[in-house]
């Protein structure tokens, strides 16, 4: 290449990676989990984000060194000093375990406070007593049952902010595993078992929630958004929801834990008593959750 | 008659992998059509198919890795692709039907039939020539392994054209793998190519744990073994404790199928997380049997192209030892999420952690090696500096996965996926090309060419940045794995840069085969003649390239780590002038022949042909009785051939 050909080149390199930068950039805006809108995720975030810390520590030396080391020592390098003979050092050997040892030690002090912190059991103290919701995953939506007000919905998952949410949560079908990135940990859905989750969102917003474990042809639509609103407006929701609609009893949820996809957000003014329960002792009692339509399309 | 098989087993309403499968067959039978004209067949016969000779046995092991490889890339590029184009009202081009049984593949065919084969063909190649041995412990044996290894293989692929793959992930989780959610063929075409290929792993593991064991040349004591043969020898200890746990599990999940018993079902007492539990306790440990053997690659490598000793071989070894047993207590960081106390929770995820360490340590060994050394960038040092770079990322994003609150938001993620891929390509992948690159030259006598081993280099390295990074990013931004559509369109920018990605690794692959077919066509021009191009420090570069079938005329006297370098700084050459006669292993079709009643047992159990079953199970017995009469097993070299073929092996360097 000519010497007078090289500024425009150089210029239009630049902007295809200024634009390419650009892009990218555009679409790394905070999401997910970088984006948390509750307690137990920010804590997470943060647990992320020192952990990393630590570790780049030591991780950013090591691949400048490798780099540094791969240039300086490469064999057509005539102003270097080698010694190609045995190279061993005790005191050099020690401090390279010594240096993944203590990251390691600091690191487990890390692990074991983090996970008796934020497991998911432990009840989030709140201002106010936690509001109980049973989740039962189905194919291929979301099912969530509030026991003590007495509605359920599909699909949706409204809560007041700011009130700690104590989830019990089973499948009627296979594995699932619910999960709100921006609201922090996810938890498997097991039939017949019943795990246990708290969350809780600090202000009001929409969530996007789905299954984190494959489960099916419906996987991808398995969707569902969790609504964070003021006290009140949960309050008037729950009026609003126990007068509209059909009520859920078990012919209805029969219906229901059909295979279905795409499911718009329902709602169901009643739900027939100790019908999370009632799940759990139909999925371990036999085979009406095996639905030979499940694979219309195979 | 035919049990479950019809005609509506052939996907006719399916044209992607009907024509995929057709032009496969059409490869091969062309393939078949020329070896048939060019009279190769007894050769391929005589030479390679009834071969028990551990260099031939891994050259074919490494030619099905490669060759599945490139399955399981045209899978990777489908998946990249529909994620990239399925986003907000876009549907993409595959169903999920089909997604699901690409994705299925995928992951079973990578881990399987391509990382395991090139992993255990590389030890077949260099181990017995490390140790400074003529074959292993078991060669017929051998042979039994890397055909049932194919046999599974084989199964796998017909599943594209008969019927149809499991669509469950490579991991078939139960319920959904069970009959109830899974009834047809799929899930059962995956359990058994994989219950027959882990019985050839198996067959491979004892094999190999008793090579090294007992048979290794003249004074070479454990600590003095090459650090490849003891990776391998970690590797393939936890085959032997490892793959039993996958076979009974496996075995538990087809009596569920089969014969409607209930380990794992929702209903009558099964549990679910026994197999979660189960195949983790597999699982980790083969995470160990394929990265320990690419560490050992690398350390061979980093050591020979910095013309130094490796710095500090005792801890090593004791850092091999240390994963090699800590692997066992790791299990249960795959699922976190499964609602475990926090002392569990919290156990696990210190053990993963403390991984870290040997591993670590490994790292320094390696940069210390090259500190102050002559380092010479042939491809295989390439890799080796490309690996340490990629490989403390993702053991960064490992350790961070280890920490049980931070997995609890990242598990299953596309985070997840990168952090495997990190590992699996930036170390397994590339301790193997590196590998090849390496004893090429050993196992054919000419080296590989240098300009396209270091353009796949490239494209290998900068396709996984792209393909991969992005997909960190998405996975902090809640992408979850294994989605058929993006429900998200501002992940489409970052799906579509790891999509070049990939394209940018299939140049990697495009400039791999380019390297092999310009250096068989100038071969004569890249000739090693001296057996040692590299200036390697261990027993295989003592003897001629490639080695004859007895590996060592005369058994090499080690006394020292790094034995060839010993020998040639004292002035000492391996060859001595008296020749005895030697003895080997007859060739024998035992591996061969029971690929075919492996294969012919596998199809009529998928396909519950039941009278086939035991048709080839009264065939088999018959055979191996017959074949247990055949007492010739072993032929003599005479002294005067052994000193004949020496005489031409070795000419002046």
């Amino acid at each position: 290449m000519s010497r007078a050909a090289r500024p425009p080149s150089r210029f239009l390199r630049l902007r295809w990676s200024v634009l390419g930068a650009a892009l990218l950039l555009a679409s790394c805006v905070p999401a997910g989990i970088l984006d948390p809108q509750g307690p137990i995720a920010s804590a997470q975030l943060l647990l992320l984000i020192n952990s990393t810390a630590i570790m780049l520590v030591v991780v950013v030396p090591v691949i400048v060194a490798t780099l540094a080391f791969a240039w300086w020592y490469r064999s057509s390098n005539t102003d270097t000093a080698r010694s190609l003979d045995e190279s061993y050092e005790g005191r050099v050997e020690f401090v390279v375990w010594s240096i993944p040892a203590l990251t390691v030690i600091l690191l487990g002090g890390v692990i074991w406070i983090g996970s008796h912190q934020l497991d998911p059991r432990a009840p989030i103290a709140g201002k106010s007593d936690p509001l109980r919701v049973d989740v039962v995953a189905l194919d291929w939506k979301w099912l969530f049952i509030y026991p003590d007000l007495g509605v359920a919905a599909v699909n949706q998952l409204v809560i007041p902010a700011g009130t700690p949410v104590k989830f019990r949560l089973t499948s009627a079908t296979v594995m699932n595993s619910f999960f709100v990135p921006q609201l922090g940990s996810q938890i498997y859905t097991m039939g017949g078992m019943i795990t246990h989750l708290n969350l809780l969102a600090d202000g009001s917003g929409e969530y996007p929630g789905f299954s984190a474990n494959f489960s099916g042809d419906g996987f991808s639509w398995m969707r569902f958004v969790v609504k964070s609103v003021p006290t009140g407006d949960f309050t008037a929701w729950v009026e609003r929801t126990r007068g509209t609609g059909s009520g859920l009893d078990d012919a209805s949820y029969a219906e229901l834990a059909r295979p279905s996809q795409n499911v718009p957000p329902t709602t169901y003014r009643s739900v027939e008593p100790k019908l999370f329960e009632r799940v759990l002792d139909q999925t371990t009692a036999g085979p009406g959750t095996a639905d030979p339509s499940r694979h219309a399309g195979g | 008659m035919l049990g479950r098989l019809s005609w509506s087993a052939i996907p006719f309403d399916e044209p992607l992998p009907l024509l995929s499968g057709a032009v496969v067959g059409v490869v091969i039978l062309a393939i078949l059509v020329a070896v048939t004209i060019k009279g190769w067949w007894p050769y391929l016969w005589r030479e390679w198919l009834t071969s028990v000779d551990h260099k031939r046995i891994g050259v074919m092991y490494l030619a099905l890795g490669l060759v599945m490889l490139l399955r399981g890339f045209s899978d990777a590029i489908m998946m990249r692709t529909q994620q990239a184009i399925a986003v907000g009202s876009a549907q993409g081009y595959l169903p999920p039907q089909h997604y699901d049984q690409v994705f299925s593949a995928h992951g079973t065919i990578m881990i399987f039939f391509v990382a395991m084969p090139l992993v255990i063909g590389l030890m077949n190649f260099a181990v017995p020539l490390q140790l400074g041995v003529r074959d292993v412990a078991f060669p017929v044996l051998n042979s039994v392994s890397l055909w049932l290894t194919a046999t599974g293989a084989l199964l796998i692929n017909l599943s594209l054209v008969i019927g149809n793959f499991a669509r469950t992930g490579w991991t078939a989780y139960p319920p959904l793998s069970e009959l109830a959610f899974s009834p047809d063929v799929g899930v059962d075409y995956y359990l058994w190519s994989l219950q027959i290929s882990g019985i050839g792993t198996l067959l491979t593991g004892i094999n190999f744990v008793t090579t090294i064991l007992k048979l290794r040349a003249p004074g070479m004591i454990y600590f003095r073994m090459p650090v490849f043969c003891w990776t391998a020898l970690a590797a393939n200890l936890l085959i032997v404790a490892a793959f039993p746990i996958l076979t009974a599990t496996f075995m538990m999940l087809l009596l569920d199928r089969y014969v409607g018993m209930h380990f794992f079902t929702n209903d009558a007492g099964g549990n679910q997380m026994m197999y979660v539990n189960l195949f983790w306790a597999w699982g980790h440990p083969e995470v160990y049997i394929l990265i320990l053997p690419a560490f050992g690659v690398f350390s061979e490598v980093v050591a020979t192209f910095s013309g130094k000793g490796l710095f500090s071989y005792r801890s090593m070894v004791w850092a091999t030892l240390a994963i090699c047993v800590l692997s066992f207590m790791v299990w249960l960081h795959h699922f976190f999420t499964m609602g475990a106390g926090a002392n569990v929770n919290a156990f696990f995820g210190i053990m993963s952690s403390i991984i870290a360490v040997p591993t670590g340590v490994k790292v320094f060994n390696w940069l210390f090696t090259m500190f102050r050394g002559r380092i010479v960038f042939q491809t295989p040092m390439l890799f080796a500096v490309g690996f340490i770079v990629t490989f403390v990322i993702g053991g960064l994003t490992g350790v961070l996965l280890a920490v049980p609150p931070v997995n609890f938001v990242l598990h299953n993620s596309a985070f997840l996926v990168a952090h495997f891929h990190n590992v699996i390509i930036g170390g397994v992948v590339f301790g193997a090309l590196a590998g090849i690159n390496y004893w090429f030259p050993k196992a054919f006598g000419f080296t590989l060419d240098e300009r396209f081993g270091h353009a796949s280099f490239w494209c290998w390295l900068i396709g996984f940045y792209l393909a991969f990074m992005p997909l960190y990013a998405l996975g902090l931004m809640g992408m979850t794995r294994r989605l058929e559509h993006i429900p998200d369109p501002s992940w489409q920018p970052l799906l579509l840069v790891a999509e070049v990605g990939a394209i940018v690794i299939f140049c990697g692959i495009l400039c791999q085969v380019a390297q092999l077919f310009v250096s068989i066509r100038t071969r004569e021009q890249r000739r090693d003649l001296t057996g040692d191009p590299w200036n390697g420090r261990t027993l295989e570069w003592s003897t001629s390239s490639p080695p004859p079938a007895y590996n060592f005329a005369v058994l090499p006297k080690v006394e020292t780590i790094d034995a060839f370098w010993q020998m040639k700084r004292t002035g000492r050459t391996p060859v001595a002038p008296a020749y005895e006669a030697i003895e080997m292993p007859r060739n024998s079709p035992a591996g061969f022949i029971t690929a075919f009643f492996a294969t012919v047992l596998g199809f009529s159990l998928i396909w519950h042909i039941w009278w086939l079953v035991i048709l080839n199970f009264v065939a088999a017995v018959i055979v191996v009785l017959i074949a247990g009469w055949s007492i010739e097993r072993e032929e003599e070299i005479s002294a005067a051939e052994v000193a004949q073929m020496e005489r031409a092996g070795r000419r002046p360097a």
